[in-house]
């Protein structure tokens, strides 16, 4: 169960690589990645992501440890980037290890819907047109009503 | 004492990341009225406070917490990670 929280870029592969490589507790990996999307207009120009360093990694924390005390999981691993980043820059990923599949998915998107409204990240989007702090979305903090 | 953090737009409108301040605010909410009464910054970070959310000592709560033997409140808006 592994939190990491940078303003570095991290390789997809490698972490995937290494987190399902070997394993035999746990026969399905599941792994969502977060990309900065491109503007309807496709002029972002850059990404800003400000956090709040003494709480995100404890945050995330929180949320994964209920992720494990309601689905069966071998290992988990969450990644978050802060700072800029460009269109099609990684921004995330989380993957969880579970002996089966409903499980592995579940949680991931349980821990994909509490990261988006809970963790406290907040992004800012520049354009020509200027900077604009992206709204949380009312069907984001909705989705956590389905848990 | 209490250290107050800000983030986001609400950083950005009361034109500090945080600071130091002396109060008798018993909970959040007072200490919200507390900054909002300050000056044209504050209100316009505080004016909406359901466009705000908030954390005592890098916990989530409501704006009823209480702010006894609490180190670090902060305001944010609502967070958009992942």
């Amino acid at each position: 169960m592994v939190v990491i929280v940078q303003e570095c870029a991290f390789e997809l592969g490698a972490e995937i690589e290494a987190f399902a490589k070997g394993r035999t507790d746990a026969g399905a990996v599941v792994n969502f990645t977060g990309i900065v999307r491109d503007t309807p207009d496709n002029d972002l120009d850059r990404m800003e992501i400000e956090h709040y360093p003494a709480m995100t990694a404890r945050a995330i924390e929180g949320i994964e440890a209920k992720a494990i005390e309601r689905w069966s999981l071998k290992a988990s691993l969450i990644i978050h980037r802060y700072g800029v980043m460009k269109p099609g820059d990684m921004i995330m990923m989380v993957a969880t290890a579970s002996p089966h599949r409903v499980d592995a998915f579940e949680a991931a998107m349980y821990l994909m819907d509490y990261l988006k409204s809970r963790a406290p990240f907040w992004k800012k989007e520049y354009t020509k047109d200027g900077a604009v702090w992206v709204d949380a979305k009312d069907e984001d903090e909705d989705a956590l009503g389905k848990w | 004492m209490i250290d107050v953090v800000y983030f986001a737009w609400v950083r950005e409108r009361i034109g500090l990341p945080k600071e130091q301040i002396e109060t008798s605010a018993a909970t959040v909410a007072e200490l919200v009225a507390e900054l909002k009464a300050r000056d044209d910054r504050y209100a316009a970070a505080f004016g909406d406070v359901a466009a705000l959310r908030c954390a005592v000592d890098q916990e989530l709560c409501d704006f009823d917490a209480s702010l006894t033997g609490v180190r670090e409140v902060a305001f944010f808006p609502p967070m958009t990670g992942g």
